[in-house]
């Protein structure tokens, strides 16, 4: 177990890094001054002078580079033009709110996700299973900035029960919540439904029901628990798609996260923002499927010897 | 629940809908076969109902801007905001209604369909010919640019696709050539593992070895022998992707990352029609309806299509 949590620790400190790389090299890539293009259009030259001199723009790349990685090691993303404060704690204030928002979602999606898939698979090809299926099609595909509008549309203006933007109560937090969940707990189902459609025919199902067991029995705590060992994996890797949903959502809903931070640095060229945005759901993102690999590791022992 | 208990032999085939019972010979063995075709392949109807569908868009992408008349830069203040079935000022009924200055909304879901199809097929082109490049040259000879490139894929693998889309193009600015340049970046990597596996299992078969026995060069071995083994993968993954491509491209420009707001791709229009939703609940309703039927028909074909042909890559 030892080697198999240092393996997975390096990846993800070398998924890191390739993410760091990457934004460097995309903004060395794109035309134009790097320093030019993080002070935004409104900068003086004497403004671009000291940048270029801080970051370094008169030197190598590779002295560039290290100088980048020094400052990104340091959490140094420069400051943010539009607030005067610095850039990682700008995002680091609104961290907590989009916390709130994508784990109130991965609940949602996990309560209500794995009893639908339960269901489909145990009432496999009948009407609940087919029109469980079509559900979860449907809501994978959706795009989810319509989904919310349309949730505004109907809870907001038309039955006026619940707010349409902003945060604060729990009434807030309702639609954006179930519009990130959405695609989430379709993937959720399907998954659950197959995995456990293809566990139910091993030996040792079989075998549980050969003892007499009853039927609740064989499923819960021989089928499933194996069933959900996959599952956990794509959990890990949908994150991914969640944390891209919550920018989409925290636009749709003026929900005060990191994502709209994201967004509405971009409209302002706070490039030093963006950068810290996109760095921190990076980490975010790489934290989770690291938890996920261990406990993945932790469940299922071949994998560990897999690598 | 009973059902599983009382008759475990059906059950077995629960989760494979409708599919005959597995010959045990190989198929050239099988009785008839060169007389009568399969009669029901797997997936035909799923095929056919989401192929029409599809076409429909495509025929609308093409001639739907040529019957109804769409001026991105037309204004009409009588116009302005009327629901679905309305008679606009010339005469002309606006079947969808019109937006905030007044433009038809079928019009505009029209030019929105040809450029959602035009940047989901441009971006499957590049990020095939990129991914298809990358797997099939490495794959093939193997080395150190091999292993490069695969931890390359694994990295971007592990790293949500949206957020480094919305990065580059943050730095690029809105285009529609922009869009399709951030989409290609961010989708390659399917393209690439597929054909990589596909050439890796291609490469040692028997046939392979044989023509190469017989004097093929390379170049004759992979354009003749690898790259057709790799066109079901390929297309399968394709059809798989253009939806989640379409809907991408709607979601940066949704968010202003996309196409110019001078565009009248579903995204803007969605976006355009938040500012009017008490008043107007149809502007971004409607066009959302649009995008949302066409991927849910390319994620059925792609489903089907997947079922058919390449039942391997079920975690595609």
């Amino acid at each position: 177990m030892g080697a198999y949590v240092a393996r997975r620790l390096f990846f993800a400190l070398f998924v890191l890094w390739g993410a760091v790389s990457v934004i460097f090299l995309v903004l060395r890539l794109v035309p134009g001054d790097p320093a030019v293009v993080l002070l935004g259009p409104d900068a003086n030259p004497d403004q671009i002078a000291a940048l270029r001199a801080r970051m370094g723009l008169d030197q190598p790349i590779i002295v560039q580079y290290g100088i980048y990685m020094r400052d990104v090691v340091q959490l140094d993303f420069g400051d943010s033009f539009r607030f005067h404060t610095d850039a990682m704690d700008h995002v680091l204030a609104h961290l907590p709110n989009s916390a709130q928002l994508a784990v109130t979602s991965v609940c949602l999606a996990l309560l209500v996700g794995f009893p639908l898939g339960i269901i489909a698979a145990l009432k496999a090809n009948t009407v609940v299973d087919r029109v469980i299926s079509v559900f979860s099609l449907a809501t994978q595909s959706l795009p989810n900035f319509w989904v919310g509008i349309v949730l505004i549309l109907v809870f907001a203006r038309g039955l006026q029960v619940l707010p349409s933007y902003g945060q604060g109560s729990w009434q807030h937090l309702v639609l954006p919540s179930v519009t990130l969940a959405l695609p989430f707990l379709a993937i959720l189902v399907r998954l659950t439904r197959s995995g456990l459609l293809e566990v139910i025919h091993e030996g040792y199902v079989q075998t549980a029901r050969a003892k007499g067991l009853r039927e609740r029995a064989v499923i819960f705590p021989h089928a499933l628990r194996n069933a959900l060992i996959p599952v956990i994996t794509v959990v890990g890797l949908q994150f991914g798609a969640l944390l891209g949903g919550t920018v989409i959502v925290e636009t749709v809903f003026a929900w005060p996260g990191v994502g709209r931070v994201l967004i509405e640095s971009i409209s302002h060229r706070d490039y030093g923002v963006v950068q810290a945005a996109i760095l921190l759901i990076a980490a975010a993102f790489v934290v989770t499927n690291l938890v996920v690999d261990l406990l993945y590791g932790y469940l299922d022992p071949r994998v560990r010897l897999a690598g | 629940m009973t059902d599983l208990v009382s008759d475990p032999t059906t059950s077995a085939d629960a989760g494979r809908s409708n599919r005959p019972p597995r010959w045990p010979l190989p198929n050239r063995f099988r009785p008839g076969r060169a007389s009568t075709p399969p009669r029901s392949r797997p997936g035909a109807g799923r095929i056919r109902f989401a192929s029409a569908v599809v076409a429909v868009y495509v025929l609308a992408a093409v001639f739907g801007p040529r019957l109804v008349q769409y001026d991105p830069v037309a204004t009409s203040t009588t116009d302005r905001l009327l629901p679905p079935g309305s008679r606009l000022s010339d005469g002309s009924l606006a079947v969808f209604g019109t937006d905030d200055v007044g433009r038809d909304l079928l019009a505009q879901i029209m030019q929105g369909a040809r450029i959602s199809i035009a940047v989901g097929v441009a971006t499957l082109v590049l990020a095939g010919l990129i991914g298809i490049t990358i797997g099939v040259l490495p794959g093939y000879f193997g080395g150190w640019l091999d292993g490069a490139l695969m931890r390359l894929a694994d990295i971007q693998l592990t790293f949500p696709s949206i957020l480094l889309a919305i990065f580059i193009a943050a730095l690029l600015g809105p285009s529609v050539v922009n869009v399709v340049i951030v989409l290609a970046i961010s989708n390659w990597v399917t393209f690439a593992r597929v054909t990589r596996a596909q050439v890796l299992t291609t490469k040692g078969r028997d046939f392979v070895d044989a023509t190469r026995t017989l004097g093929a060069r390379t170049w004759h071995l992979l354009r003749r022998c690898i790259l057709p083994a790799c066109t079901a993968p390929i297309l399968v993954v394709a059809t798989v992707e253009i939806g989640s491509v379409i809907l991408a491209e709607a979601s940066l420009s949704f968010l202003g990352l996309g196409t110019p707001t001078s565009t009248p791709s579903w995204g803007i229009t969605i976006s355009n029609g938040r500012n009017y939703l008490s008043d107007a609940w149809w502007i971004s309703t409607i066009p959302g309806i649009a995008l949302a039927v066409l991927v849910v028909s390319f994620g059925i074909l792609g489903d089907a299509l997947r079922d058919r042909f390449d039942p391997k890559l079920k975690n595609l």
